[in-house]
């Protein structure tokens, strides 16, 4: 099995088109956190103008590294998935496009450990974009702006989270987004199994994705206990849950805690429940596919 | 001698469309085993379901003595194959290639095995050029080399020639017999084109639609006694009424046009021209031709007709 995941990722990690996602992350980081050096106070006000009524906003302590990284995640875990499609989509459909598909599939290997190899390498493809992501949002971030305490805006209260209780906070959600862009790489995955040309996952995951956000995103009461808790874009910006302390009795955050625990790692369930499920059909579907190209 | 490949009432249909019909032949050790068909015959439908890229709706493959259902891994590993084109990864090297379906098969793979499988496939100088730079030929052999790195008994080809310049075509044709006669593989491999598989196969399978048309020994499907001779004069209606007079009308089998065509033995070809030049007949050409490659032919125009009028 190692083997055939080092080949795997071999294959992966040797194409160029590899590393556009990596670049196109790089980008977007660098292009954040340039504006957020030169403007960042106008940002700031922008974003807390419903409470520089009621508090006297530092700027200047806010806007540090951890914030900055903190918007980063915000803004880019929702366009992530859609580079993490652009890999997982064409792990199957691409070698069938190339033709090499029928090469592996002669191999004295079992269908079901190809595709469980396969998949593997998306995840650790997944992985490998989010450790890039890391260095360049929190680490670059803490670099460029310094470290201080991180204020959080939530509806018309600030949060505050010592310096010192922040860091295991970004490793956690992290490690909640890894889960979370594994469920796109499995839908992008199953679909792969589908096609014979990897235009056409890449796009219905990326089109799925987007129609389930934005139900996810819509407050129509109808869908809110329906069926929302069920999809799964719904659970995937869950990773916040980790920057919600609970408080004290004067409202003070307490280190080390978060507010609903539980609900992320419902979330986390349901996330997981879909990977199994999308891996599960795609490795039945495969058995059974006759491999035509 | 007991069988590599047993095939038995091998049938298989796409939604409504029968690609393979009932299909049965046998392959035995260190033999080329040519599969002559036109295409859309059914050749590589059924080498993908000896190959389990495909499965059968009916009947059954066992290879080696053991059942493809049950023993497939087993099997594979004895096995080397090319389907259709040669499927290669082309931003990796020729070199890494070979390496990756090395191991792939199992093996662990040293630079002397890389490196004598590329010189036998004469891209040993080409080792760590990239595989997209490769010309077609270059690429079935590369193709060819990644189906021998792990040493298998039983290797298929499916129309390794294809797209193949005369001097490609030669150096497979003369690889594939270098396999079979001095690395005592097995070799199945398909063609469109009976010449390449008279030069090459012991054995062959004819399949139309899906269908064994003949199956037997190449020497004996060629038989010499069985040459229709095409025979074309300067003046055809003499030529009838000369032939009906003399013996050779037993021979006579059809006349098209201008042209008469009889079954003789190969051997009596010169007797015929004696007789005609004797009978004042002003002969134009005398061209042996095998009653198979006549019965493929027929085979081949009928379907032509076809594709002609669906098109």
């Amino acid at each position: 099995m190692w083997t055939l995941l080092r080949l795997e990722l071999f294959k992966i990690f040797r194409r160029p088109r590899t590393y556009i996602p990596f670049g196109a992350i790089a980008a977007m980081i660098l292009i954040i956190q340039l504006g957020l050096k030169f403007d960042g106070r106008s940002y700031l006000e922008l974003m807390m103008s419903s409470l520089s009524d009621s508090f006297l906003i530092p700027y200047n302590m806010i806007m540090n590294g951890y914030l900055v990284a903190f918007v980063i995640l915000n803004t880019l875990l929702i366009q992530v998935p859609l580079l993490v499609a652009l890999v997982a989509g064409d792990i199957i459909a691409g070698e069938a496009n190339m033709g090499t598909l029928r090469s592996l599939v002669i191999r004295p290997v079992s269908r079901t450990r190809l595709l469980l190899v396969k998949f593997y390498a998306s995840v650790i493809y997944t992985v490998a974009l989010l450790v890039w992501m890391a260095l360049l949002a929190l680490l670059l971030s803490m670099l460029l702006f310094g470290t201080n305490d991180m204020m959080i805006a939530r509806n018309t209260v600030m949060e505050q989270i010592r310096s010192s209780d922040v860091l295991w906070r970004y490793f956690a959600a992290f490690g909640y987004a890894t889960v979370a862009l594994s469920t796109v790489a499995a839908l992008a995955f199953l679909l792969s199994v589908f096609a014979d040309n990897s235009i056409g996952p890449i796009v219905s995951t990326i089109s799925i994705v987007i129609v389930l956000t934005i139900l996810s995103e819509m407050r129509i009461p109808l869908y809110d206990n329906t069926v929302k808790p069920w999809l799964f874009t719904s659970h995937m910006l869950a990773w916040k849950g980790f920057f919600y302390s609970r408080s004290d009795g004067q409202g003070a955050a307490i280190p080390g805690t978060v507010e609903n625990l539980p609900a992320i790692l419902r979330s986390l369930g349901v996330l997981l429940l879909y990977i199994v499920g999308f891996v599960t059909a795609a490795i039945v579907s495969f058995k059974k596919k006759d491999i035509l190209s | 001698m007991s069988p590599i490949v047993q095939v038995d009432g091998l049938t298989k249909i796409f939604k409504e469309q029968e690609a393979v019909n009932g299909l049965s032949f046998t392959v035995y050790p260190a033999d080329i085993y040519g599969f002559l068909g036109q295409n859309g015959a059914g050749k590589s439908t059924t080498l993908r379901m000896l190959l389990t890229l495909i499965a059968p709706t009916a009947g059954e493959i066992r290879m080696f003595g053991m059942d493809l259902r049950t023993h497939r891994r087993d099997i594979l590993r004895r096995v080397g194959a090319v389907i259709e084109r040669p499927d290669l990864y082309k931003y990796l090297t020729a070199w890494e290639n070979l390496s990756l379906f090395a191991r792939m098969s199992g093996l662990r793979p040293d630079r002397r095995l890389l490196q004598d499988q590329l010189e036998l496939v004469g891209l040993a100088e080409r080792a760590h050029s990239k595989v997209g730079t490769f010309s077609q030929g270059m690429k079935q052999r590369l193709g060819i080399a990644t189906a021998l790195v792990h040493d298998p008994d039983l290797v298929i080809l499916d129309e390794p020639t294809n797209g193949l310049d005369p001097q490609g075509i030669a150096d497979i044709r003369n690889l594939i017999l270098h396999l079979s006669h001095h690395r005592q593989k097995t070799v199945i491999v398909s063609s469109h084109l009976l010449s390449e598989m008279e030069l090459i196969a012991g054995r062959m399978l004819i399949i139309d639609r899906g269908k064994k048309i003949t199956e037997g020994r190449v020497d004996e499907l060629f038989n010499p006694a069985e040459t229709i001779v095409e025979l074309e004069t300067s003046n055809a209606e003499d030529t009838a009424e000369k032939l009906s007079q003399s013996g050779w009308q037993a021979n006579l089998r059809e006349r098209r046009g201008g042209k008469f065509l009889l079954k003789m033995d190969k051997a009596d070809i010169p007797v015929l021209t004696r007789d005609l030049v004797a009978l004042g007949i002003g002969v134009l050409a005398v061209q042996p031709r095998h009653s198979l490659e006549d019965y493929f032919l027929t085979l081949t125009t009928a379907n032509q007709h076809v594709d002609t009028f669906t098109a």
